[in-house]
């Protein structure tokens, strides 16, 4: 007996030498660290940034598992950094809904002045908000929105539709001002069963149909590079000609301009979606068919922030007439092309 | 298929006799599987008829096959290493997430900064490493394969997530794009790499002790333990395969995206899985063949080429792919029961 096992330990010993050595080689060549790009801040001139009576914070989302939900919750955490009578308390991003249901209740019982949630399902989280408005705790409710406003002081979030709309009003005008007849316009969506994609493609298939385009071969990615990759290269088989294509999300773009490239295909132009640093440096560069990325950005995270310090102040938005926050609050789904690209730098994000 | 392969062996339709006699043939037991390797085969030629016909334009055009093969290419390799693992009487649960991570190692900056031979000795390592681990925990450790390998499932994605930030990580090395995107002798890097792979694997298991060991473990692990097979060396080294296989993968899906991506890899489990059953190899092990699973691989390919070049919507696709692993599974359940009346 002892023969064998000492001959299987000093195998299994020889394997951990080999996983160490791994181990060794990781640590010398692993990632330094992050980029550390700025993130998104709202702009605090006038009256309101002068430091006011001291406001709680608490704030739950998701996992930031892609590159716009990391944004978001670095943009919410690099805000409330900006603000000197701002306590920011954080749960722990969760794509568990029990979980993040937990988070909130947590948050109300430690009484925070005022919640931010980005719920991973508005339906879901809605009892949660609702749970918090009546302890008397306002809620500003971000991107995915509660089923009723009875759960939330304010809402604020992104239009995707307009997204799809602005998408398609571009590449209808780019079309037009090149004088392409009978163009063909493609769309790389992203994960098609939710709601969002189905907005954007909506209001992109309106906007073409507004200006007498369609659109053209469609096919539906993941949000991941890999599956923009995959997708677009069979997209780009399909269509031996192509006058316009656009792609739902910059992050998935990264593989969808990958397909094109290995495709050697250029007859056409890109414009992306979301606004990814990355896609905003090649508008910039102009040296590739990406043309322009349509704003769904991250720094709406920044504004809710804002938003809640002034909330648990009792202020108002100062250029406004009103007295009170807004309940609901929409961003504008900006096109960024070549022109405009450094004005939009700052609400740019790591993908 | 099932017709087929039930009208070549008439004493199995003869239905009531449990027992039938047997012998008429030596090789009954095999029969079956070669009979079902051909009906795969006519699968894929049927779907790619269809294509040509959908699309006669598109279809068999070089760009085209190029693409499809491309497409295929990590997916495969992928396979590859699934078929060993499943053949030996396992299951790989994590080979997605080693894709991941090992794709996120070889493009996290500093690797990048050392050149394109430390990406891909990062990739090879990383993918080989975690399948090691695998093969230790399973063989020595006494882990259910299905566990461990969910164990490696969760936490290397984890550990892919922590080392990108979840960025994507773009590939600034031109070198390593240079050689992984371009061609050799008119031919796609990538399709020469998952070609070698293939060939490779199939030598080692059709003809060397490696792979006629991972058969035996595969079929009967208590005879190979009393035949002299280190039965618990051998498993986990199968595992390594597989991850090493994942690391080869993981360089075909940088070098296709450009980037690096904690989420690079989704659902390859699922498909090399489906891939592997479907070509022919036993869910319980000891029987299977490294040519199904490349039929596998790409039935499930061209059939998502087609349904692009139609404009399809990608839900009938899934529906479709659904129906095939059904089918494949119900003819394995037929195979089975009768090749144990045989024995």
């Amino acid at each position: 007996m002892p023969g064998p096992s000492s001959l299987a330990r000093r195998r299994f010993l020889t394997g951990g030498a080999a996983v160490g050595a791994g181990a060794l080689l990781a640590a010398c060549t692993s990632n330094e660290s992050p980029q550390s790009a700025p993130q998104a801040v709202a702009g605090t001139a006038g009256q309101n940034a002068q430091p006011g009576k001291h406001v709680t914070i608490g704030f739950s989302a998701p996992a930031a598992d892609h590159g716009w939900m990391a944004a978001m919750t670095k943009n919410a955490r690099a805000q409330a950094g900006r603000f000197s009578d701002v306590t920011f308390t954080a749960t722990e991003g969760t794509n568990d809904v029990n979980q993040q249901i937990a988070q909130v209740e947590t948050l109300i019982n430690q009484k925070v002045d005022v919640l931010v949630i980005l719920p991973f399902d508005g339906k879901a989280l809605t009892q949660a908000g609702q749970q918090a408005m009546d302890a008397g705790i306002p809620v500003v409710n971000v991107d995915r929105v509660f089923d009723t406003p009875l759960a939330y002081r304010t809402w604020i979030g992104g239009d995707n539709y307009r997204m799809g709309v602005n998408a398609g009003n571009y590449i209808a005008a780019e079309l037009k001002r090149k004088g392409v007849g009978n163009p063909v316009i493609g769309e790389v969506a992203g994960i098609d069963s939710l709601p969002l994609t189905q907005e954007r493609s909506q209001g992109f298939k309106d906007a073409l149909a507004k200006n007498g385009f369609r659109v053209g071969p469609r096919v539906s990615a993941q949000f991941t590079p890999e599956s923009g990759e995959q997708m677009t290269a069979n997209l780009l088989q399909s269509a031996s000609r192509l006058d316009a294509l656009w792609n739902h999300d910059d992050d998935q773009g990264i593989g969808v301009l990958a397909a094109v490239d290995s495709a050697r295909r250029s007859e056409f132009f890109l414009v992306g979606g979301a606004g990814s640093r990355n896609m905003m440096d090649l508008v910039k560069a102009d040296s590739s068919v990406i043309k322009a990325t349509v704003l769904y950005s991250p720094s709406m995270a920044s504004s809710a922030i804002a938003l809640a310090r002034l909330l648990g102040q009792g202020k108002g938005i100062g250029d406004l007439a009103e007295h009170e926050i807004p309940a609901t609050v929409t961003t504008y789904s900006a096109v960024v092309t070549k022109e405009n690209v450094d004005s939009y730098a700052d609400v740019a994000f790591d993908s | 298929m099932t017709k087929d392969s039930s009208s070549v062996l008439p004493e199995a339709t003869q239905a009531p006799p449990p027992r039938a006699a047997p012998a008429a043939r030596p090789v009954r037991g095999r029969f079956p599987l070669d009979a079902r390797l051909a009906g795969l085969f006519g699968v894929f030629v049927l779907l790619c008829v269809v294509g040509w016909l959908t699309r006669p334009d598109a279809f068999f055009t070089e760009g085209n096959l190029s693409t499809v093969l491309r497409l295929a290419a990590a997916i495969g390799v992928v396979s590859v290493g699934m078929t060993f693992v499943i053949i030996s009487g396992g299951i790989d649960l994590s080979v997605g997430s080693i894709v991941a991570l090992s794709g996120v190692w070889a493009t996290t900056l500093a690797t990048q900064s050392f050149g394109p031979v430390v990406m891909v000795i990062c990739a090879l390592a990383v993918g080989l490493g975690c399948g090691l681990v695998n093969g230790v925990l399973v063989a020595y450790g006494r882990v259910v394969p299905f566990i461990a390998t969910l164990a490696m499932y969760a936490s290397a994605r984890g550990l892919a997530e922590r080392i990108s930030g979840r960025n994507t990580q773009v590939v600034r090395q031109s070198g390593f794009l240079a050689f992984f995107r371009g061609d050799l002798l008119g031919i796609p890097v990538l399709i020469w790499m998952f070609a070698a792979v293939f060939v490779v694997g199939w030598v080692l298991l059709n003809r060397t002790t490696f792979g006629r060991r991972t058969f035996a473990v595969g079929g009967n692990t208590e005879a190979a333990r009393l035949a002299g097979i280190n039965v618990k060396r051998h498993t986990a080294l199968v595992y390594g395969v597989a991850g090493l296989c994942c690391g080869i993968a993981a360089l075909m899906v940088v070098a296709r995206t450009t980037s690096g991506a904690s989420t690079n890899g989704l659902y390859y489990e699922l498909d090399a899985i489906a891939a592997v059953v479907i070509g022919g190899t036993l869910l319980s092990g000891g029987r299977g063949t490294l040519i199904g699973t490349l039929i596998g691989v790409l039935i499930f390919t061209v059939l998502g080429n087609i349904f692009t070049l139609n404009n399809l919507d990608t839900d009938i696709q899934n529906i479709a792919k659904g129906a095939i692993i059904v089918l494949a599974v119900l003819l394995q359940f037929r195979t089975r029961r009768r090749a144990r009346r045989s024995t």
